[in-house]
């Protein structure tokens, strides 16, 4: 009948535990399986939750290392890194880079690379800051209201185009994205340079810079302004994200039983939402223990004819904006990759572009928009970056590529295209920063500091390639 | 003996089409071909670079046919249902469906003319679970524009269920399926979609003995239901029980269409082989295959 060679006939491949091993019993073998039944049955995702134990062991080993060889500190351990206010300053540090790294995953996961984020990040810094400062004052005035949003919407407007181009050339005329890009990086630094003759532009209009976060520029502020008090709007934020937690995970319940599919157990969903809601709540409770520095406070006091009481004025200083505008762009950026069209494609392109061809999926407009939307990106960074600093600067976002590719490939994107997450991308970042500020207070210099942030890449990335050849997903 | 025309359909409710029955069908042993071809394509030309991989080729598929395409390696098959299947333009010729010229640039219009191709290779994101890639690049919406993904999988169960009972991984990348399964996915991406035109490509190359099976009483199936079918295959026994016309190709061209009931394998094997029509195969030739 058939002359074709027997293949291996259908076999349940997934689900099964790869038994065998320690099939000899006993206590500890027992509790490794129970525990391997619990975690798969949780369905988490094992990376992401690798990434996060590792990153709260490197929190807890830095604390403690910085009391060793550091100033030390107030905080539980008695170091210096698990304080209020270096959690902050780590959580605004990560903001810009995290940003970038979530549209980097979408570029590494089609099977392209964008070398250009970190002068392109210089680049639309100083054309937002030449905006605002040079431009926009001949015609509304300086200290308009209007002045920041316009100067942002230019810059994403030109992000977008600049990345769009960039995309096309990819795209359509097929140049590698190895090379585009990094002809673009000496493009855009140029450019950068040129634009202002290689002038610093400082300072930024006073809202503008707020989006670089600080004690201005956070949740606290804004509340103090309104009259709530500095820690409520930080808590609203925080019992917000928790319910939307919680909707997001009893949505989804709902549809699969819509189907009568199988649903996870209900223990598995609440440990997502408790253990989720814990971390959310701990991260405001830290934001607001971190107070306005003494004399900000007083002179907030005297301007605003507050009474100052004994003891100094206490005010929390809340999230701070540049971590808002994270966590609004983590979602989008989750919501597209997951829930939409354009990510569903982006990622079939990187699993198989000749089987996404094939289907009719429009590869090329694909690329390219995955391109422009990097370029938006990195004008909300640029925003970020330039605001922190209050200045826009030739140097701004050098290096900056180098850590956004770290950071998406630290959070499991793999080269090799069709596999990364954004979540991923975003914990990738807040590790990358935790080395570079975990060193910084133990009292590295800058060359033991690339060193470690070098070798911590490689085997990061060892350790996830020898995780996918044993679990071949 | 127009086939009816339906457009595409979206909507999971409406698959309703019996893939699989254990039953053997009963074939219809003659096609009626005096009305309108579903599809010719006519003086089909691609060249790479000065190679005419398909020269000047003229075939033609009526509706509840199967077409065997045989031919050596290189012979120019693939290539030729390319230009069908959108994957590789044409350089010269022109297809006509139903009678009307045909513009086919790309998979996507294709598609429009309810062609559905099952490729050698089997097309899969290999990184996509079973429902991404049945829907993909016409996945299954919600009215804010999401992604339906439990739609897609309630329709993917319904239609794999009826290929394949035993698939049941409808959560995992289908890189970790076997090829059975695979192939499944592949096949049920084509029948979901209300293919007017199949064009099976090797379909069974990768498969075990009851796969293959189940993947030939699927053709008797289909073409029940009035679909044409081009099928690409290196197995002449394949191509023996399951088509009613062979076309054998040879260094880009048809050496012959042949109705199978006219012929031996022996005959098509000849053909194959030497590249001749069936006339021009002289007795010691076929003997010499031997």
């Amino acid at each position: 009948m058939s002359e074709t060679p027997a293949a291996p006939a259908d076999q349940p491949t997934q689900g099964e535990p790869r038994s065998g091993r320690d099939s000899g019993g006993g206590a500890y073998s027992q509790f490794k399986r129970a525990g391997g039944a619990l975690y798969r049955a949780s369905e988490l995702d094992g990376r992401l939750l690798g990434l996060m134990i590792a990153l709260a062991v490197a929190w807890i080993l830095f604390d403690v290392a910085s009391r060793i060889w550091g100033q030390g500190g107030d905080s539980i351990f008695g170091g210096s890194f698990l304080t209020p206010r270096n959690l902050f300053n780590l959580s605004v540090q990560t903001a810009s880079v995290a940003v970038m790294a979530t549209g980097m995953v979408l570029i590494i996961v089609s099977r392209n690379i964008d070398l250009s984020v970190g002068s392109l990040l210089g680049f639309l810094a100083m054309v937002m800051a030449i905006v605002q400062k040079e431009v926009l004052p001949d015609f509304i005035g300086f200290d308009n209201p209007l002045t920041w949003i316009i100067a942002l919407a230019v810059g994403l407007a030109l992000g977008a185009v600049i990345g769009g181009f960039q995309g096309t050339l990819i795209a359509y005329v097929g140049i590698p994205a190895f090379i585009v890009t990094l002809g673009g990086m000496l493009v855009w630094r140029g450019g950068a340079f040129l634009l202002a003759s290689g002038r610093t532009i400082a300072p930024l209009d006073e809202n503008f810079s707020r989006i670089g976060g600080g004690t201005e520029g956070s949740l606290g502020r804004l509340g103090v302004d309104l009259g709530i008090g500095s820690d409520t709007l930080s808590w609203l934020l925080g019992i917000g994200v928790v319910l939307i937690l919680v909707g997001l995970v009893v949505l989804a319940r709902r549809q699969r039983q819509t189907f009568g599919f199988q649903t996870r157990p209900i223990w598995a969903e609440l440990l997502v939402v408790i253990g989720g809601g814990a971390l959310v709540l701990a991260a405001v409770g830290t934001a607001n223990a971190y107070h306005w520095p003494i004399r900000v406070a007083e002179r907030y006091a005297v301007a605003n004819g507050l009474e100052v009481p004994e003891g100094g004025l206490i005010l929390s200083t809340g999230i701070a904006y540049p971590v808002l505008i994270l966590i609004g762009v983590a979602a989008v950026m989750t919501w597209i990759a997951r829930r939409r069209q354009f990510g569903r494609y982006v990622y079939s392109i990187g699993g198989n572009p000749e089987a996404a061809e094939l289907s009719g999926i429009n590869v090329r407009r694909t690329l390219m928009y995955t391109f422009a939307l990097m370029g938006v990106l990195v004008a909300i960074s640029a925003a970020i970056t330039s605001g922190r600093l209050d200045a826009a600067t030739n140097a701004l976002g050098q290096w900056n590529e180098l850590f956004v590719i770290a950071a998406a490939v630290i959070g499991g994107t793999s080269f090799a295209g069709g596999i990364g997450t954004i979540p991923g991308a975003i914990l990738g970042a807040l590790f990358m920063q935790t080395l570079q500020s975990g060193m910084v207070l133990i009292g590295f210099d800058t060359a033991q500091q690339n060193i470690v942030v070098g070798a911590v890449l490689v085997i990061a990335v060892g350790i996830d390639t020898v995780y996918r050849r044993r679990t071949a997903t | 003996m127009t086939a009816e025309e339906t457009p595409p359909t979206e909507t999971a409710a409406e698959v309703q089409r019996p893939v699989l029955s254990t039953e053997a069908p009963a074939r219809s042993a003659d096609i009626d071909r005096s009305g309108q071809p579903l599809v010719e394509m006519r003086n089909i030309r691609v060249s790479f670079g000065g190679v005419h991989a398909v020269d000047d080729v003229t075939v033609d598929l009526y509706p509840g046919e199967v077409l065997g395409l045989v031919g050596g390696n290189g012979a120019g098959k693939s290539t030729l249902m390319k230009c069908l299947s959108g994957a590789r333009p044409p350089d010269a010729g022109q297809i006509l469906v139903k009678g009307q010229p045909a513009t086919i640039h790309n998979p996507r219009d294709a598609k429009k003319y309810n062609i559905e191709t099952i490729y050698q290779t089997l097309a899969l994101a290999d990184n996509q679970d079973a429902p991404a890639n049945m829907f993909l690049g016409r996945e299954l919406k919600t009215r804010l524009g999401n992604l339906d993904d439990a739609a897609m999988e309630d329709a993917t169960r319904k239609v794999v269920a009826r290929l394949n009972p035993n698939f049941q991984n409808f959560k995992t990348p289908v890189k970790s399926l076997s090829g059975g399964q695979r192939q499944a996915v592949a096949i049920a991406r084509a029948v979901h979609f209300n293919a007017r035109i199949l064009i099976m490509d090797e379909p069974t190359a990768a498969l075990g003995p009851a796969e293959t099976a189940q993947v030939r009483d699927l053709i008797k199936q289909l073409e029940k239901e009035n679909i044409g079918i081009f099928l690409i295959s290196h197995d002449i026994h394949d191509v023996f029980d399951l088509s009613h016309r062979i076309a054998v190709m040879y260094h880009g061209r048809i050496v012959g269409v042949v109705n199978k009931d006219d012929v031996t394998p022996d005959d098509v094997l000849g053909m194959i082989i030497m590249g001749k029509s069936l006339e021009e195969v002289s007795a010691e030739e076929k003997a010499s295959l031997h």
